[in-house]
């Protein structure tokens, strides 16, 4: 999603907060600095820094999880793809998200539970050896620290174009805070600030789905209002349009949102990124670790309400005289004629439904959400560079108190340079759109490395590292063949109507199965490693310990299912 | 595993005095997780409400189906979800 380029040129402010908005915007900063005080006498230990003391519940983690991936840029920017695309935006929350997030909770987690592990690099060191956890941990640590910086600079542009704030402001207040509270409480005090910020995103959010849906007449009438304003019923439908690139908006097909979405890339991001999955890691026992994500997968089943839906509402709203309430244009053409863009649906519809106080509820929201990417990021990037890259390669015999002092002043030291790369970002913000891609050329191939690691047992060290590395290059080449040449699209996507969007898809699909082959094909050439080396961290020589539940209500199997069953359901009803 | 292989800073586990304590929600401290979500709902409840009072009488706002009265009826919801949790996990309570 492209938020920022488009709100940056806007010129006036959309709106002003009242003094109860502020009162309420306030009383958040209040409680989150209070927390971050609060809890830094129970983080003096490397095991409470880093891991918030391995003693979460499944509910915490389990929202902790979702709300780590809740960031206010993905909101406003699939909020508007929902706009741009109607109802296909929902595959990212659904297929795109929901059968990952349970295989990571029934199948992937025991082994990174039992393993001890305190990070997936750590988790590679301990499968595939120093090489691939090398390439992961600077991988994921640049990334991470690059990601916080575009939280940053996405959240000080968004409050300037909404509210007429100063850019230095935001960035340096928001920034403050965070790296304030991360430093004194660490994942612990993150934590606890993802739980606010998914009960605040509820908050703020929910009256515009409710009050839209009142507005349209139900959502029955939408979807009519929505085809009379497009000229098709197709923008309510997820699948049926999907039968041919040329056939829907997206310019995608079914086998890449089921293949290269909902299995690679998805499976990627839920099941590798350890800024995810070091909620996860946080649980107090195993069944609690194999209960959040599915949890996780219960609560991200309904936040397309809050997020696809005001696009959709947006799309279908009309003047008494039939035309479109809303006629939102992309980035490069509100660049040029000063229009909405698609990425200033949610905003828009904030202001519509919300007066003062339910405004100052919005709009805290998007700072919670800013303010909790910028941490979850930079909670991740403390945890791998004190684990992985400091205590690995620098300093391997210091003490624990060192390395909890060393994970506070990377946090401090993160945040400044993102700032840096923030105020980068400010004067090249055609950068952004390569930030968030140099994500997506790492998750495809770690997910294939990963998962052989934990399901094969033949895999070896030399075969780990060789197809990570295999995987990247391969996705890094694609990315930069389609980027100089874009009708090389056809292809990787394999057909001349594909739209960029499928781009990642199809990029994420070939570099994963590269990485798979290589892997394969390497560790077949060499030495198996003996059972004894693989114990506790290989399905096959591993004894899953038994989780400690008794009834079929306590099972995290039984939940999957049951969050699966509605899943299916919900893609029927929605087909 | 191999202990002496691993590099990795070695944490004192189960280091704290709290991590087998029963209480799920515990952040090794006394106020839980879910009072912090309480007490933040419930005050923004209080703000929602009484704004709500006020836009009643005579400063409705100019936002679509402000007679609706959104911003009071809202406030309502989240007071008594905010004094759920408060009360329910209000620090001392066993």
């Amino acid at each position: 999603m492209h938020v920022v380029p488009a709100l940056w040129l806007a010129s006036n402010q959309l709106t002003r907060l009242s003094p109860v908005d502020i009162l309420i915007l306030a009383l958040y900063f209040a409680l989150v600095v209070f927390i971050g005080f609060y809890v830094k006498g129970s983080t003096n230990t490397s095991e409470e820094f880093f891991l918030a003391g391995r003693e979460m519940s499944a509910w915490i983690a389990g929202l902790s999880f979702v709300s780590a991936n809740l960031g206010s840029l993905e909101l406003m920017g699939w909020a508007g793809a929902a706009y741009e695309y109607g109802m296909l935006a929902t595959h990212w929350y659904w297929i795109g998200a929901i059968p990952a997030m349970l295989f990571l909770g029934i199948v992937m987690m025991p082994f990174y539970y039992i393993s001890k592990t305190h990070s997936v690099p750590g988790y590679l060191h301990l499968r595939f050896g120093e090489g691939a956890r090398a390439v992961s941990a600077i991988s994921f640590g640049l990334m991470t620290i690059l990601m916080s910086g575009v939280n940053m600079f996405a959240m000080a542009v968004v409050m300037q174009t909404v509210l007429g704030w100063n850019i230095n402001f935001s960035m340096w207040v928001g920034a403050g805070t965070v790296a304030l509270y991360v430093m004194l409480g660490g994942l612990r005090s993150a934590i606890i600030n993802e739980v606010l910020q998914f009960v605040l995103i509820w908050a703020g959010a929910a009256m515009i789905p409710l009050l839209g849906l009142i507005e349209a007449g139900g959502w029955t009438n939408l979807k009519h209002n929505i085809a009379t304003n497009v000229g098709n019923a197709n923008y309510t439908h997820l699948w049926t349009t999907l039968g041919h690139f040329r056939d829907n908006p997206m310019g995608v097909h079914w086998t890449g949102i089921v293949f290269g979405l909902g299995f690679v890339v998805s499976f990627g991001y839920w099941t590798t990124d350890f800024l995810v999955v070091q909620r996860v890691l946080s649980a107090n026992n195993l069944r609690a670790a194999k209960m959040a994500p599915v949890i996780g997968a219960a609560f991200k089943m309904a936040v397309p309400l809050i997020v696809i839906v005001p696009g959709l509402i947006a799309l279908g709203l009309h003047n008494t005289d039939g035309t479109p309430v809303y006629h939102l244009v992309s980035d490069s053409v509100a660049q040029a004629t000063g229009q909405h863009s698609y990425d200033q649906v949610l905003p828009l519809m904030l202001i519509r439904y919300c007066g003062p106080g339910l405004l100052g509820l919005g709009i805290t929201a998007l700072v919670a959400g800013f303010m909790s990417g910028m941490a979850g990021n930079v909670s991740a990037f403390s945890t791998v560079w004190t684990y992985d890259i400091y205590g690995a390669f620098l300093n391997k015999k210091a003490t624990d108190s060192h390395y909890v002092t060393m994970g506070r002043w990377s946090t401090v030291i993160g945040m400044l340079v993102s700032i840096a790369s923030a105020y980068l970002l400010e004067h090249a913000s055609g950068i952004m759109d390569y930030v968030q891609a140099l994500f997506s050329f790492f998750i495809a191939p770690l997910f294939g490395t990963v998962v052989l690691g934990m399901l094969w047992k033949r895999a070896t060290k030399a075969g780990g590292f060789w197809g990570l590395l295999a995987g990247t290059i391969a996705s890094i080449t694609m990315f930069v063949w389609v980027h100089n040449a874009p009708s090389a699209l056809r292809y990787v996507a394999m057909s001349p109507d594909a739209q960029p969007m499928a781009e990642n898809l199809y990029r994420a699909l070939w570099s994963w199965i590269i990485c798979v082959v290589v892997t394969i094909v390497v560790s077949l050439l060499g030495k198996q490693m003996p059972d004894t080396a693989l114990a506790g961290l290989v399905y096959g020589v591993t004894p899953i310990p038994d989780d400690g539940a008794k009834t079929l209500w306590e099972k995290p199997a039984f939940w999957a299912v049951v969050v699966i069953v509605v899943f299916f359901v919900l893609n029927i009803v929605f087909f | 595993m191999d202990e002496t292989q691993d590099p990795k800073p070695h944490p004192h586990v189960n280091a704290s005095p709290v991590a087998h304590q029963p209480e799920p929600t515990a952040t090794g401290e006394s106020l839980s997780i879910w009072f912090f979500v309480g007490i933040l709902t419930l005050a923004y409840g209080i703000v929602l409400v009484a704004t709500g009072v006020y836009e009643h009488f005579g400063h409705q706002p100019d936002t679509v189906l402000a007679n609706l009265q959104p911003t009071f009826w809202w406030g309502v919801f989240l007071l008594l979800f905010g004094l759920f949790y408060t009360v329910k996990f209000r620090p001392g309570k066993a």
